[in-house]
C-alpha cells in the first residue's frame, strides 16, 4: 500500500473574526471547524489558503506560534482569492495546508541578543509573528526596535497593537513613519531606509527586514552604511508558488526554492543567489 | 534544392550591412544537422559567413519576428522572405502591426520545403547529412554505408505540395526569378473532410485534436496570432488554460483560433509545419478559407498590403445571414 | 539471462496483459507512443517514443481532489485510489533514468502521493536500443543505451528477447512469463551490446561533454551573454517542456462542475509568460529570462539540488519536436564557449 498522506490536500478551517487593518488589508483569524487552531508553525512560516473554485494562494501566519488558539493572517488585497477573501464574513469555510518554509532563527541565532525589525506596508505581517514570539519570550532577547512606516497613517497595519501594546513594552521602541505629510499625524514623515539611518542603531544587534523589493534594497544599503553585515539581516522573499513544497518549480531563485527554502533568507545567502526576485 | 545559393544571399545582406543600408539581418540560422534551422539576427559580416543558410529545412516563417524584432532593433532590418512569407508580411502590414520603413524585404524564391519527418519515414533514423541536388536530397544515415536519394517531391512539406503562389507580393529587392500565381488543389483536402457524415467529421476532429498537448506552438508561431496577450494565457480571462482540460476545452481552443484568425490567415501553414503532435491544423483554417471564397467571393489575405478582409468589410452584395446560416447559398 | 523466442512476443504481451494493463510503445499518424496493449495491437520497436512514459507516472493533467460547497460550508473530498499494478514496456535506457530523476522531485519529503503510487505499482520493462538516433545524446549523462536499468533490463537481437530481473518486482514479472522463456547463459547479449556500443561511439552527438555545468555553476552561466542570442528566435511555446521527460513543473488550478469543484494539476512550463506572473509583478518577464531558467534549471540548479545529476538524459526529443530547432546541445555547446575564454 502507497502511504496515502498527502500534503497537497489542505483541511478545512473556519474564518471566526475578520478585522479591517488599512483600506485594502485584513486581518482574518482561522480555526479548525471544531474551533482549534489548524496546526503548528514557526515564526516565518507561511500556509496555503485556498477558496475552492478561486484558487489557492500562500500567505505569511502573522499570529505568534505562542497563540495556540487560533491563526492569523494580514491579506493585502491584490488578486482573485485576496478579492474573493476581503468580501468574505464570518463563518466562512476555506481550506488550509502548511505550515510551509524555513523559519526565522528565533532560538538560537536571535536568542540573546537586541533585535531590530524594520517592516514597510503589509511587510509588517510576517514579521508580526516573530515580533510577538519575541515578546512572548521576552527574557530570551534585549532591546527590541521597530522600525515601521507606510504610506500614511490609514496604511499602518496592526496600528492599534502596536500603540495599545507594543509601545508600552519595557524595553520595546516603536519607530513609526509614514511617507507624505498627513493631518493628524504628528509622528516621523519620510520613507522607511531614511529614517532608519537617521535613528542610526548600533550594529550589535540582529535586525529583519520585511517590505517592499525597493524598500528592502534601499534599507539593506543604509544599514551597512550604519556598519551591519549582512550576516546579521535577515529578509523574506514572495514569488509565486503553487504546491508550497519544492515541486511545481517556480518560486526558485536560481537552485532555491522560496517555498521551501525560504521565505526567510539571511540577506549575505541573498548574494549568493541570482538577482530574479 | 533551391535556386538561389546561401552564398549569394549571404554577400548580398553582408553588402547591405556594411554600406549601412541595415543594421540587422533576419535569416535562418545552420545548425547541429542540415535540417534544424534556427531564425536568427544576424548583425555583422562574419555572423553571416559563420551561420547564415538558406536550404530546403529554411521553412520557417520570419515576418512575425518583425514585430518583435523591429521594436527591438535601432535601424533597418532585412529580411528575407519566401514567395509564401511575403503574404504573411503583407497581412501583418494590413494590421499595422510593424513599422513598414524599419524593414528591407528581400523577397527569395523557393522551390518547395522538405519535411524531415517525411524523410525519416523513407530513410530510417540516424540522418548524420543531408546533401541537395537538383531534384533529390542525398542523405546520409547512421545505418547505411550508402546516401539514399528522396527525390524532393516525394518530401515536399505538406504546405509546399499545395503550394498557392511563387510570386512574392511584397519586397524592396529581388533576388533569383520571381514565380506566378498557382492554381493549387489546397481545397481536396477540405472537401473529403465536408463530403464526411457529420458524425464521422467529429471522430476525425476527435482523433487529430486528441493528440494535442497544449504546447501553443501553433498559435507562437502563427503570424497571424499576434495578440500582446492571448485570452488563453491571460490569468483574468476566465478561460486561461495551458493543459487539455477535457475534450471540449481542446476542440475550444482550437476553433477559438481558427475564428479568430478567419479572414487574415494567409494559409502559410505554420501552425501544422510547427504541432509536435501532427495535427493538421491547416485544414481547420483552409476550411474557412473555402467557405469564405464561396460566400463572399475569393479573397487571399496578404495579396495586399492594405486589404479589408470580408468579414470585416460590408458591400450590398454580401449574402444575408440566414442564406449562409442555411448552407445553401447559391452565388449565382 | 531468460530468453523469449521473437514470433512469442505477441503471446507475451497477452500473457502480461491477462494480469495487469501493459503499456507500449506502438505507431500512431505521429509516430511511436506508449498505449495500452490489447489483442490487435501490434508493438513497435521505433527507436524512441514521440513522448516518454512520464503520462503514465505523471499524467499531463489529473484530478487531486474535489470540494462540495454550501454557503458558508465546505467539503473536502479525497477522490484518490489506489492505482492497480502495471506494466511498462519497451522503455529506453534514457527513459529509465528519467523517472529516477522525477522520483527525486516527488518522492523526495514531502512525497506526492499521486506520483507514489503509480511509480510503486508500475513495473518498467526497460529495452537496449539497437538503433539510436542523430538526436541521441544519453552518453552525455552517463547514460548506457546497451545496459538499461528499470525492474527487468531486455535486450534485442534478429530473433529473439532477452530479458534480466533486477528487482523483486521484476522477478514477479519474468515469473509471470516464465512459460515462454528458457534460461540462457549471455553470449548472445554481450554481442548485442558490444554492437550497440559500437554505434554509440558513432553517433553525431557521441563527444558532446556535461563536464563544464553542474551545480555551483550558477554564477557562472547565469550572465552569459550567449543567453541573448540563444534565446532570441523562442517562440516561448511549451513543446520543449512536454516532450521532455525530466520537465515536471505544474500548475495547481480549480474547475467548477456542475455539483462543486475540482481540483486539478495539469504541466505547466517555465517558458509560459505567466508562469511566475503574481498580482503585482513577475520576476521573469522576458523570453530570455524564461528560456535561461529552463536550461539553468538542467544543468545547473537540478544538479546543485541532487548530488551532481542532470535533469537531463539526452533522448533527443527537445531537438526532434523545437518548432524553431533550439535545444539543449545547443545551449550546452554555446555555453561551453564561455567556460574555453
Amino acid at each position: 500500500m502507497t502511504d496515502m498522506n498527502e500534503t497537497l490536500i489542505p483541511i478545512l478551517g473556519v474564518i471566526t473574526d475578520v478585522r479591517i487593518d488599512t483600506p485594502d488589508i485584513k486581518t482574518f483569524r482561522v480555526v479548525t471547524p471544531d474551533g482549534k487552531k489548524p496546526f503548528d508553525h514557526r515564526p516565518g512560516q507561511c500556509a496555503m489558503l485556498s477558496v475552492p473554485g478561486i484558487g489557492e494562494a500562500m500567505f505569511s501566519i502573522t499570529s505568534s506560534p505562542t497563540n495556540t488558539e487560533y491563526m492569523e493572517f494580514s491579506i493585502k488585497k491584490c488578486g482573485c482569492v485576496t478579492e474573493w477573501l476581503h468580501a468574505a464574513e464570518e463563518g466562512q469555510m476555506i481550506t488550509v495546508r502548511g505550515p510551509y518554509g524555513k523559519p526565522f532563527p528565533v532560538d538560537d541565532v536571535f536568542a540573546g541578543h537586541d533585535m531590530l525589525f524594520i517592516a514597510g506596508g503589509v511587510g509588517l505581517a510576517p514579521l508580526r509573528s516573530v515580533i510577538n514570539y519575541c515578546r512572548h519570550y521576552r527574557d530570551r532577547y534585549g532591546r527590541i526596535d521597530i522600525v515601521y512606516g507606510s504610506r500614511s497613517k490609514d496604511d499602518l497595519l496592526d496600528y492599534r497593537e502596536i500603540i495599545e501594546e507594543w509601545q508600552n513594552d519595557e524595553n520595546v521602541h516603536v519607530h513609526l513613519t509614514i511617507d507624505r505629510e498627513q493631518e493628524g499625524w504628528d509622528g516621523h514623515v519620510g520613507f522607511v531606509p531614511n529614517y532608519v539611518k537617521e535613528l542610526g542603531f548600533d550594529t550589535n544587534k540582529m535586525a529583519v527586514l520585511c517590505g517592499p523589493p525597493i524598500m528592502i534594497k534601499f534599507t539593506l544599503d543604509g544599514l551597512s552604511e550604519l556598519g551591519f553585515d549582512k550576516t546579521q539581516v535577515y529578509t523574506t522573499l514572495e514569488l509565486r508558488m503553487k504546491c508550497g513544497v519544492g515541486k511545481c518549480g517556480r518560486c526558485n531563485v536560481g537552485a532555491k526554492y522560496v517555498c521551501k527554502d525560504g521565505p526567510v533568507f539571511r540577506c549575505d545567502e541573498l548574494d549568493e543567489l541570482p538577482d530574479e526576485y | 534544392m533551391q535556386t538561389v545559393t546561401t552564398k549569394s544571399l549571404c554577400e548580398r545582406a553582408a553588402s547591405l550591412l556594411g554600406e549601412g543600408t541595415v543594421a540587422a539581418v533576419l535569416g535562418w540560422k545552420r545548425g547541429e544537422f542540415d535540417y534544424d534551422l534556427t531564425p536568427a539576427v544576424f548583425t555583422a559580416a562574419e555572423e553571416l559567413t559563420e551561420g547564415f543558410i538558406y536550404n530546403d529545412f529554411s521553412g520557417a516563417n520570419l515576418s512575425k519576428y518583425l514585430l518583435k524584432k523591429t521594436r527591438e532593433i535601432d535601424g533597418k532590418i532585412l529580411v528575407f522572405l519566401k514567395p509564401c512569407d511575403t503574404y504573411s508580411f503583407n497581412q501583418l502590414l494590413s494590421e499595422h502591426r510593424f513599422d513598414r520603413e524599419k524593414v528591407y524585404a528581400i523577397g527569395i524564391p523557393c522551390s518547395g520545403m522538405a519535411d524531415i519527418q517525411k524523410i525519416r519515414k523513407i530513410v530510417g533514423e540516424g540522418i548524420t547529412a543531408i546533401e541537395a541536388c537538383e531534384n533529390s536530397l542525398l542523405v546520409h544515415t547512421l545505418y547505411d554505408d550508402e546516401p539514399i536519394s528522396v527525390s524532393c517531391a516525394e518530401v515536399l512539406t505538406e504546405r509546399c505540395l499545395n503550394c498557392k503562389s511563387k510570386k512574392h507580393v511584397a519586397y524592396d529587392e529581388l533576388i533569383g526569378d520571381e514565380g506566378e500565381v498557382l492554381t493549387s488543389n489546397r481545397f481536396d483536402e477540405v472537401e473529403k473532410i465536408e463530403a464526411l457524415s457529420a458524425d464521422e467529421r467529429f471522430a476525425f476532429w476527435q482523433n487529430e485534436l486528441s493528440r494535442c498537448i497544449r504546447c501553443n506552438a501553433c498559435r507562437d508561431a502563427c503570424p497571424a496570432c499576434t495578440c500582446e496577450k492571448c485570452v488563453f494565457d491571460n490569468p483574468n480571462s476566465g478561460v486561461q488554460s495551458k493543459a487539455p482540460g477535457g475534450e471540449f476545452e481542446e476542440k475550444l481552443f482550437h476553433i477559438i483560433r481558427a475564428y479568430h484568425v478567419a479572414g487574415r490567415c494567409t494559409d502559410c501553414g505554420e501552425c501544422s509545419r510547427v504541432c509536435p503532435q501532427n495535427i493538421p491544423l491547416h485544414l481547420l483554417n483552409r476550411k474557412f478559407i473555402k467557405d469564405m471564397n464561396e460566400t463572399y467571393g475569393e479573397y487571399q489575405a496578404g495579396e495586399y498590403d492594405n486589404q479589408r478582409a470580408p468579414l470585416v468589410n460590408f458591400s450590398l452584395d454580401d449574402p444575408e445571414p440566414s442564406d449562409v446560416v442555411k448552407g445553401g447559398f447559391d452565388r449565382a | 539471462m531468460l530468453k523469449c523466442t521473437l514470433s512469442n512476443i505477441d503471446k507475451l504481451f497477452e500473457i502480461v496483459s491477462a494480469s495487469m494493463p501493459l503499456y507500449l510503445p506502438t505507431e500512431d499518424k505521429n509516430g511511436a507512443v506508449f498505449k495500452k496493449w490489447q489483442p490487435g495491437t501490434v508493438w513497435s520497436n521505433a527507436s524512441n517514443t514521440v513522448k516518454g512514459p512520464k503520462d503514465l507516472f505523471f499524467p499531463q493533467s489529473e484530478d487531486l481532489m474535489a470540494f462540495k460547497t454550501e454557503g458558508k460550508k465546505i467539503e473536502v473530498i479525497d477522490t484518490r485510489t489506489e492505482t492497480e499494478d502495471f506494466a511498462v514496456f519497451g522503455v529506453r535506457a534514457c527513459d529509465v533514468k528519467s523517472l529516477e530523476i522525477l522520483d527525486r522531485v516527488f518522492l523526495t519529503e514531502p512525497r506526492d502521493s499521486y506520483y507514489a503510487s503509480r511509480r510503486e505499482h508500475g513495473v518498467i520493462i526497460s529495452l537496449a536500443c539497437n538503433r539510436p538516433t542523430e538526436n541521441c545524446f544519453c552518453g552525455t549523462f552517463g547514460i548506457d543505451a546497451a545496459e538499461p536499468m528499470g525492474d527487468v533490463s531486455a535486450w534485442l537481437t534478429d530473433d529473439a528477447l532477452y530479458l534480466h530481473a533486477n528487482t523483486e518486482r521484476g522477478q514477479a514479472f519474468t515469473k509471470l512469463i516464465a512459460d515462454l522463456t528458457e534460461a540462457c547463459d549471455d553470449s548472445a547479449v554481450s554481442a548485442q551490446k558490444e554492437k550497440n556500443r559500437k554505434v554509440m561511439k558513432r553517433l553525431p552527438l557521441a563527444d558532446l561533454e556535461a563536464n563544464a555545468f553542474g551545480g555551483s555553476k550558477t554564477e557562472q552561466f547565469f550572465h552569459s551573454p550567449q543567453w541573448e542570442k540563444l534565446s532570441e528566435s523562442c517562440l516561448g511555446c511549451g513543446t520543449c517542456t512536454f516532450v521532455c521527460p525530466t520537465c515536471q513543473c505544474y500548475d495547481i488550478r480549480d474547475f467548477k462542475t456542475n455539483n462543486g469543484v475540482v481540483r486539478y494539476r495539469c504541466w505547466d512550463s517555465c517558458m509560459y509568460s505567466e508562469f511566475t506572473k503574481m498580482a503585482h509583478g513577475n520576476n521573469r518577464n522576458s523570453q530570455k529570462e524564461r528560456f535561461r531558467q529552463r536550461f539553468m534549471h538542467k544543468l545547473v540548479y537540478f544538479p546543485e539540488n541532487n548530488d551532481g545529476i542532470f535533469s537531463c538524459v539526452g533522448c533527443g526529443r527537445c531537438l526532434a519536436k523545437c518548432p524553431i530547432s533550439m535545444n539543449i546541445v545547443k545551449v550546452m555547446k554555446a555555453l561551453e564557449v564561455d567556460t574555453d575564454d
